[in-house]
């Protein structure tokens, strides 16, 4: 409806001229691609803002929580400092270290933020505002979420440095390991959701009771599993030992300077932002408000989306303020031991529970 | 750019990858192109209307399986000028193989049922692929599938046991015993009394703080 809106919009702008069927002539084969790129430019250059922007919130958080104001230099309360970095990381010169394979070396950040872009193509903002309503979406973002390791491992591999090598081999381990667990997760969703498509998910947890409807109730050890693990898949804190400062100075991309840099720090966040959205579409009923009372579902569903989102977010940084980092082994036992075994039960605790009457969702 | 188009398009990919993974001299570089090979043979499932295929081929090879190729080819210290060696005299057996494998495919795919073309079956928008697929494999062909299931778990078995070996001089860590473990069990508080004036008796606490770190 709304590209019939811009449509007309158009032919209204160009009849002023008198040139809208020389226009539509040269435009109108093409129209559906062109309709395509506006829509994902609309996803992206918000998406980018939002990278920007989280990671200035991830300062001024990890401030506050360690009773220091974050940066405040750049811009009035410090709002500049990300177009800062930016620019600065722009202008830096970027190195490649001797002996290291210059396709891959350069290749590897682009191939880590491909992936955490494509994925944003399936997640709903709002009902029906969607840029591809695919019905295997939930799988779609599987496949996309766990191509983003060979970014890490070909960037490790390439970089010819012994510590970057280690940090993409304990990344590789980490990533692979952690997606069974959320690959069961996933399971138990799509389950319960009896769909693989993201928007058909979100509708079943509207059942007009609010937030009781979501399924973060039946699936509370799943919400937690999936959201455990959605950290320790973008390599974040506590689970951070890719990069472990104290152990492999920066782990992967050490030898990375300037956009190469900046790119795995893009992917890093924009990763984060996808793991927030997908625990809110799949567990917190998405645009869904909290309360399908008056004042609350008079507010459009974007809001809803994004406020969760932003609170999942929140936890995020919350969590790198206050654990101290996980070692290597008990790692891989949280991962294998404790979640593995938890999610297939709780795979069939779901499929029994449903048969019951006793299934309320 | 219509369906045949981009057929051709993602084959002309897959064959140029394919031969590739046979002749990079880069091990890595093989590993990657057979990466490739997979996203674009992947890429004409998708154009087969079998997405569920396309997207579980993606996860699971791609995903998965190529990340521990890519890893153990990184760990691995392979001779590429070692390997060569032996070209010449295997060459008749490997010309054989692919010979075998051509006369097969022309078969398989010559043969009148299965040559009916390659445009797919066209379905409405809410078709959905992974449904159907699920509702053939657990009624029509459930006992194959469960066959390949089990062959599969005996497989996983085996490798299992076969590589597991028990090293009796191996270190490790009882976990539950860790957490269990109370402030008593680690942290002993020692009264000491304080230090005399003297440089001397200083240094000795100092060097015996030391020694508690």
């Amino acid at each position: 409806m709304m590209e019939a809106q811009i449509l007309q919009f158009f032919q209204w702008f160009w009849n002023l001229f008198g040139l809208w069927d020389w226009v539509w002539g040269y435009i109108g084969p093409v129209w559906p691609v062109i309709w395509v790129v506006v829509k994902i430019v609309a996803i992206i250059v918000p998406l980018m803002l939002g990278v920007a922007y989280l990671t200035l919130a991830e300062r001024k958080v990890l401030g506050f929580m360690q009773v220091r104001p974050g940066p405040n230099r750049v811009g009035w309360w410090g709002l500049m400092q990300p177009i800062a970095d930016g620019v600065k990381l722009l202008f830096k010169e970027i190195i490649a270290p001797t002996g290291a394979n210059k396709f891959l070396f350069i290749a590897a950040p682009a191939l880590s933020l491909a992936p955490a872009l494509a994925a944003w193509a399936v997640i709903p903002f709002d009902d029906g505002l969607v840029l591809a309503n695919v019905n295997a979406g939930l799988l779609f973002l599987l496949a996309m979420t766990s191509l983003g390791v060979y970014g890490i491992i070909i960037a490790g591999w390439s970089s010819n440095s012994k510590y970057a090598f280690l940090g993409s081999l304990r990344s590789a381990a980490q990533i692979v390991s952690y997606e069974l667990a959320m690959g069961f997760a996933l399971v138990c969703v799509l389950l319960v959701a009896q769909s693989m498509n993201l928007g058909e998910i979100v509708r079943g947890q509207d059942n007009g009771y609010g937030l009781l409807g979501w399924y973060f109730i039946p699936l509370l050890p799943m919400f937690v599993v999936y959201f455990i693990a959605g950290v320790a898949e973008t390599n974040r804190s506590p689970f951070d030992l890719a990069e472990g400062e104290s152990e492999i100075v920066a782990g992967f991309h050490v030898e990375y300077s300037g956009m190469g840099f900046a790119l795995f720090f893009l992917a890093e966040y924009a990763n984060m932002i996808l793991i927030a959205a997908l625990t809110v579409l799949m567990f917190l009923g998405g645009w869904l408000p909290p309360l399908d009372i008056a004042p609350f579902n008079r507010i459009p569903g974007l809001f809803w989306m994004l406020g969760k989102i932003s609170v999942m977010l929140f936890i995020f940084l919350w969590f790198r303020a206050t654990f101290p980092r996980y070692r290597y082994d008990q790692l891989m036992r949280l991962g294998w031991k404790v979640f593995i075994p938890l999610t297939l039960v709780w795979v069939v605790v779901v499929a029994a529970w449903m048969q019951t009457p006793w299934w309320l969702w | 750019m219509n369906i045949e188009t981009l057929f051709y398009l993602f084959a002309a990919v897959t064959v140029y990858a394919a031969l590739r993974v046979i002749t990079a001299r880069n091990p890595l570089h093989s590993v990657l192109f057979l990466v490739l090979a997979f996203v674009s043979c992947a890429g004409i499932w998708m154009l087969l209307e079998a997405e569920f295929l396309a997207i579980a081929l993606v996860l699971v090879y791609v995903g998965a399986v190529m990340v521990l190729f890519l890893f153990v080819v990184m760990m691995l210290d392979i001779n590429i000028e070692q390997m060569r060696i032996g070209f010449l005299r295997w060459l008749p057996v490997g010309l054989l193989l692919a010979g075998l494998i051509g006369v097969q495919m022309v078969w398989v795919l010559g043969a009148r049922e299965t040559s009916a073309g390659m445009t797919a079956v066209q379905h409405a928008a809410d078709y959905s692929n992974t449904k159907e697929l699920g509702r053939l494999i657990y009624t029509d062909y459930v006992y194959p599938f469960e066959l390949a299931a089990v062959l599969l778990l005996l497989a996983m078995v085996a490798a299992i046991a076969l590589t597991l070996r028990k090293r009796r001089d191996a270190k490790r860590q009882n976990i539950g015993k860790q957490i269990r473990v109370t402030k008593q069990d680690r942290l002993r508080i020692v009264s000491v009394p304080s230090a005399s004036k003297s440089a001397a008796a200083q240094d000795v606490v100092a060097s015996d703080d030391h020694a508690a770190d």
